[in-house]
């Protein structure tokens, strides 16, 4: 926290009822994969588990209890806090890379060893320690522009 | 990240192009992590031979050079030839192997697609295990020892209940380490990373069944979540088995890599030392420390938060007819074989039941040696080696419902095959198996 961040304008409705301001801003991290990319967020705001969690073929959250079970994350810019459950979690994102499933981006809260080689072996751009929690600040639907250890996001 | 002359000049190419493509990996990952240097290993438990649609593809383009190159050592070149394995390597679980043919619905492909891939291997130098617990079947680290495994339950058990130092790598890092012997110093290789973070005191319950101690697993995983709880209160001596379905348990509802025991895991002698010498700081520091104490507020895990756990992990049960019972996750020890031998001594499986007790081979023949195999058999059931049904998505055809003693399996195999799930106590799978009826709750 403690950067400042360009504010959206107020704007008022039809009805004359004011709409909260999209908040668009620009988030600091450390790069884990270097390279730029833009696209739509995808955000969970709880864990994911690759192995038991993903369906690498078809790109899909396949954990029941999870909030984003059914969803494909395959072409977006996956925004989540951090990896969970088993260790296949990095082979089951390199089988998204090798089977065109793959998320375009990762953006991650915290980082632990199945995550770093996760983002390593999808080879897609990837960053961590936002200097703001990620997972809040973006929603799913959301514009990003992740560029090496910067991600821009433009609320939709 | 800092590297020996020895690593450049592997990262360069003097050990040969396989050997530069796992430095290039491991730099790679290294720099992910913000790891300051790597460290040296000689002890690897990785995956090289379980089936895979991707992998079959791969080995019918490039052969098992190719396999490896891609998935083990994450590299698109046409490397010569992947040379032995630098350090101990073991294979851990991986599919169904030639024992399950005609029991298990598994393609007959996969099969042979992994006894090619056994025999690549062998030559290669992998010690093919075939289980989830290699600290079961001879690959034991002593504390302190640097590692490079996968598999979470490993993983957990090798950190907390033999106190060797691994963080929870993938199958390109451990490929990577298995030629190299290097593996990123970061995590849980750092003593800054192995104190407790979170206090979990058992109070109004008494956690001594092998069934308790995996739903305290399960409780311990889902507050600490990637990190490392402390376990006091109202506890009995646990044994190998309880730990590991503990640990199997912890690393499945949360992340968990490390957990201490005061008085039990080697390095918590004392509540106070589990935590440590209080609030430490640096950019490689994981977790979250509670500045100025050194031992953070307890969460209670009580007869509530037990209730808690046990709904949660039988939730998706609703039909009570079942058909299949699942035992042996993480893989059976020769005691858990022993059991289910002498609660199935004497009956017979109802009609459309099947039970699958899971272990690694070399247990398996030691039980067929005791006769429990024999037993188990002439009730109906059987003791299969090498993997599980979530490993090789694999159960009896028709299975809806499915029961089994293993929290981890509870929370995993209804994701993985679309089934019902019933979690209870080995006896109450046991007589699931012979009644077809789950009649199971908490005691």
């Amino acid at each position: 926290m403690g950067a400042s961040f360009p504010q959206g304008k107020n704007r008022i409705s039809q009805g004359g009822n004011r709409i909260p301001p999209p908040e668009n801003r620009i988030l600091h991290g450390r790069n884990i994969v270097p390279g730029r990319v833009e696209g739509e967020a995808l955000v969970s705001h709880e864990p994911i588990s690759g192995w038991g969690g993903i369906d690498p073929m078809r790109g899909v959250i396949i954990e029941p209890r999870h909030e984003l079970f059914g969803v494909c994350f395959a072409g977006k810019i996956l925004v989540f806090p951090s990896a969970k459950g088993s260790s296949g979690w990095s082979g089951f994102f390199q089988t998204t890379r090798l089977s065109g499933t793959a998320p375009t981006g990762m953006i991650i809260g915290r980082i632990s060893a199945k995550s770093a080689l996760g983002a390593v072996v999808t080879r897609v751009p990837a960053v961590t320690d936002l200097d703001a929690d990620p997972c809040s600040v973006i929603a799913t639907g959301d514009w990003v522009l992740l560029d090496n250890a910067t991600v821009e996001v433009t609320k939709r | 990240m800092f590297l020996t002359d020895e690593e450049k000049a592997m990262r360069d190419g003097a050990e040969g192009d396989a050997v530069a493509a796992a430095m290039d990996l491991l730099i790679r990952y290294g720099y992910a992590l913000d790891a300051d240097r790597l460290c040296t290993i000689r002890n690897v438990a990785g995956t090289m031979t379980q089936p895979s649609p991707v992998k079959a593809r791969l080995v019918a383009e490039g052969g098992w050079d190719k396999a490896f190159a891609v998935i083990n050592l994450d590299s698109d070149a046409d490397l010569t030839a992947i040379p032995q394995m630098r350090v101990p390597t073991c294979q851990l679980q991986h599919g169904f192997g030639p024992d399950s043919v005609d029991i298990v619905p598994y393609p007959k492909a996969n099969v042979e697609l992994q006894n090619d891939a056994e025999s690549y291997y062998g030559r290669h130098g992998v010690n093919i295990l075939a289980t989830c617990t290699p600290y079961q079947v001879g690959n034991l680290p002593l504390r302190g020892e640097h590692c490079a495994w996968m598999e979470s339950s490993a993983v957990i058990y090798a950190n907390s209940v033999l106190g060797a130092r691994t963080n929870c790598e993938g199958i390109a890092s451990t490929g990577a380490a298995s030629l190299t012997g290097k593996v990123p110093c970061w995590g849980n290789h750092l003593d800054v990373n192995r104190y407790g973070t979170h206090l979990v005191s058992v109070e109004g319950t008494r956690v001594e069944s092998f069934q308790d101690w995996g739903m305290l697993g399960y409780f311990a995983g889902g507050i600490s979540g990637e990190d490392r709880p402390v376990i006091t209160g109202n506890i009995a001596q646990p044994d190998l088995t309880e730990l590991k379905h503990f640990g199997a348990a912890a690393a499945t509802s949360g992340g968990v890599e490390l957990y201490h025991i005061p008085g039990i895991t080697p390095e918590a002698p004392t509540l106070e030392a589990a935590f440590g010498p209080g609030p430490v700081a640096g950019k490689h520091v994981s977790g979250k420390h509670v500045p100025g104490k050194h031992v953070p507020e307890k969460v209670v895990y009580g007869a509530a938060e037990r209730q808690a756990v046990y709904e949660t992990l039988n939730e998706i049960g609703t039909s009570t007819d079942v058909d299949f019972i699942l035992l042996g996750c993480p893989h059976a020890s020769v005691d858990q074989i022993r059991l289910a031998a002498s609660l199935l001594d004497g009956k017979r499986l109802a009609s459309g039941t099947e039970l699958w007790i899971m272990a690694p081979r070399a247990l398996a023949v030691m039980a067929d040696r005791s006769g429990y195999t024999s037993v188990i058999e002439k009730a109906g059931g059987r003791v299969l080696a090498d993997s599980c049904p979530a490993m090789s998505r694999a159960a009896p055809t028709g299975t809806k419902v499915f029961a089994t003693d293993s929290a981890k399996q509870a929370h995993y195999l209804p994701a993985i095959l679309g089934i019902e799930a019933w979690f209870g106590t080995t006896e109450e799978c046991v007589n699931a198996a012979i009644t077809g009826r789950w009649n199971g709750g908490l005691n």
